[in-house]
């Protein structure tokens, strides 16, 4: 019996594909050998400035220099261009690496199956086999690759950026190079005064404001759900109809339009309030009432879906229940606390807890309804009714202060993830289950 | 004569649908004024009756006149519908893999994309400006169209505790008659997830109609821009001086995704429910 397997293993480790050709798999034997010689050009060519890269984030800023007679601006190394290219190529080495590792594993196997006597899969059936038993990481792949790109590169990119010092106006490539500094974005976020004053503000804010919208739309939803369910309500449907309305308009338009309508100057709001002889309120450029105003609208934006979800669930608890409860002699308090309560919060939990997690990210109510104003003198680029996101959202693209955005970024994935693991494992869904 | 009894509940109903009836109106009135307003002659935001005193349509030609408006149509729906069948694939195609099969690392791809999720999406922002700009992909719809469906993958969640309710017996009749991984997804999956996959392209195409924030990072020019952003601009550059004009743009927007919502109301609720435990 000749040894198969170890020569096998031993030709793939040298080069991707040789095994393979050992093994008689000549057409995977020679594409594996392409590709083993382009990804080694690649790397080789771009490892070692990739690792400088991300390791010095470059080290000749833009400057004047003396080219024949006159000073010009030559061009100096771009931080941000060095990270984002340093990481393309290590994901290209990590991806390489598993691939090469993938192909010392088949030619092992491939040449054990042939020591017993077994015919390799010539190309086509190797292709089959993949489509056949190889299905679930074949069709996942592309959704995957575009994860990847969009999703997983840029935001390793976010969070390396949290440890630098790229922010306007002093370290702003290509006019100037970045560094890293460790945690001092950080520190400074927590201790620095104006910015630790913003910080716990901004987040103090956001909780109340993620509480209060998500339990007024919830009770708000209940109440209304309630009241069209009654026995007493004639033509259901027609109301129901008419409440989901505000779920159904795109919710920037809404948001556009409530801010037009609360405009303390010509919004009919007020001018209706006159009419009754009260002088309105400056409903978006007073900090109070700013915050009231989001949270009105937010009410009257996100009650219609608690509703829908609430009467889908009245509608399924049992008539019997509440029939036994009235020969009990229970009232229409004690039926809706011991039989209704209960039974809406048991299905609806884990939602209300995703809404919540909705509610501490609902960037386009602030964003467009105040824009995070009025303003607040004693915070740093931030107003009264900005929450973390839309301060991020600023601090991205109007400050530039990049770094300090990336660790309150981080800081909402802290609290959202705590939130969303401990809210996941309590559902069907991502409990190891068993096939049924 | 009316007994007290019965005068009691007289006084009820008329209470409980007076409430209905104050609650109907709070929901509607945003709506009903910008459509009043759309049609209501001059510009300013103040005006002196509900009712305008004449009808004119004036706004919705200006807005094909002056601005791109069409073509802003035209690319929103390009770019919407793109990305929700993109997104809605991905998505199925995801829960159906982590729902249907086991294979290595598929605990931690779950809870890898999960994770993946709890991160604010503008955060990465600037880098897929920079990937974008790399690719050579600014101020083109493609980009949107990537961007949107980008992250589709990571809402798998829903997809797969829907699919784990679908009884595994349907799927092994239709193997044991030949039929091949492929054609068990499009012939017993996607048509029993019909209410699933409407909440799902509902809510993607929302999402990129709905979305100016990466559009207006994106798109340059005006020429392919696309609804939100041009609404987002005329109400934030001009809003006191054209306020009517930009009525009339929130209705042509808004009216055609009202209506698929309220159309598909049911679906959206079954959908949304679909993935949360039900005891």
């Amino acid at each position: 019996m000749k040894p198969n397997r170890k020569t096998a293993s031993i030709l793939s480790v040298v080069a991707m594909g040789l095994g393979q050709i050992y093994n008689r798999q000549y057409i995977k034997g020679i594409l594996m050998l392409l590709l083993h010689g382009l990804g080694l050009y690649y790397i080789v060519l771009n490892l070692k400035e990739a690792l400088w890269g991300i390791i010095t984030l470059g080290e000749k800023a833009q400057q004047l220099e003396l080219v024949g007679k006159v000073y010009k601006m030559v061009p100096g190394d771009h931080s941000i261009f060095l990270i984002v290219q340093g990481l393309i190529v290590l994901f290209g080495l990590i991806v390489f690496g598993y691939v090469y590792i993938a192909n010392i594993k088949d030619a092992y196997k491939v040449g054990k199956s042939l020591e017993q006597g077994i015919r390799p899969h010539n190309f086509i059936e190797s292709l089959k086999y993949v489509s056949q038993h190889r299905f679930p990481q074949l069709i996942i792949s592309v959704p995957l690759l575009f994860v990847f790109f969009f999703t997983v590169l840029p935001l390793v990119f976010s969070v390396m950026i949290a440890f630098t010092n790229y922010s306007s106006p002093k370290y702003l490539p290509p006019a100037n190079l970045i560094d890293w500094i460790g945690f001092d974005a950080f520190k400074q976020l927590f201790t620095l005064n104006k910015w630790a004053n913003t910080f716990y503000g901004v987040l103090k804010w956001n909780v109340i404001w993620a509480v209060l919208a998500t339990v007024s739309t919830f009770f708000g939803g209940f109440g209304v759900a309630l009241l069209v369910q009654s026995t007493r309500t004639r033509l259901k449907s027609v109301w129901r109809t008419i409440y989901i309305l505000p779920f159904a308009i795109p919710s920037f338009v809404s948001y556009l339009i409530m801010r037009n309508m609360f405009n303390s100057q010509f919004g009919p709001i007020n001018q209706y309030l006159k009419w009754i002889g009260i002088q309105g309120p400056s409903w978006l450029s007073d900090p109070t009432w700013a915050k009231v105003t989001v949270l009105l609208v937010n009410l009257w934006h996100g009650y219609p879906i608690s509703m829908l979800l609430i009467i889908g669930i009245l509608t399924t608890i049992s008539k019997e229940l509440y029939q036994a409860a009235e020969v009990d002699g229970a009232s229409a308090f004690q039926k809706f606390r011991m039989i209704t309560f209960p039974s809406v919060m048991y299905s609806l939990s884990p939602i209300l807890i995703g809404m919540f997690a909705g509610n501490v990210n609902s960037f386009s109510a602030i964003f467009l309804l105040t824009n995070g104003n009025p303003a607040n003198s004693e915070y740093q680029f931030a107003g009264n009714t900005d929450i973390l996101i839309t301060w991020l959202y600023n601090l991205t693209m109007n400050q530039g202060n990049y770094n300090f955005a990336s660790v309150i970024g981080i800081i909402i994935f802290i609290i959202l993830a705590t939130l969303s693991i401990w809210n996941v494992r309590r559902t069907r869904s991502f409990k190891e289950e068993d096939l049924n | 004569m009316i007994s007290a009894a019965k005068l009691k509940k007289i006084v009820g109903d008329f209470s409980h649908h007076l409430l209905l009836i104050v609650i109907a109106i709070v929901t509607i009135y945003p709506a009903l004024w910008v459509v009043l307003a759309s049609f209501r002659p001059g510009t300013a935001l103040y005006s002196e009756h509900l009712l305008p005193e004449r009808f004119t349509i004036e706004h919705y030609l200006e807005l094909f006149r002056e601005f791109p408006f069409a073509q802003w149509y035209m690319n929103t729906l390009k770019i919407a519908i793109v990305s929700m069948v993109c997104s809605t694939f991905f998505v199925l195609l995801t829960g159906y893999a982590v729902s249907r099969f086991r294979f290595r690392g598929r605990k931690s791809l779950m809870s890898g994309l999960f994770v993946l999720n709890m991160f604010p999406s503008f955060m990465s922002m600037i880098a897929v400006y920079i990937l974008l700009l790399n690719m050579n992909l600014l101020n083109k719809h493609s980009a949107l169209m990537f961007v949107y469906s980008g992250g589709a993958a990571m809402g798998y969640l829903l997809v797969k505790g829907y699919f784990d309710t679908i009884p595994r017996s349907l799927e092994e009749a239709a193997r044991i008659d030949g039929a091949n991984h492929w054609i068990v997804f499009f012939r017993i999956f996607v048509p029993l997830s019909r209410p699933l996959i409407v909440y799902l392209s509902v809510t993607s195409f929302a999402g990129a109609f709905n979305d100016f924030i990466f559009a207006q990072m994106v798109l340059r020019t005006k020429e392919q821009q696309t609804l939100a952003v041009g609404l987002y601009n005329m109400v934030s550059s001009q809003f006191s001086t054209q306020f009517t004009l930009f009525a009339a743009g929130c209705v042509l927007v808004a009216l055609p995704i009202t209506l698929v919502f309220m159309f598909f109301q049911r679906f959206l609720v079954e959908g949304l429910t679909a993935g949360a435990d039900k005891g």
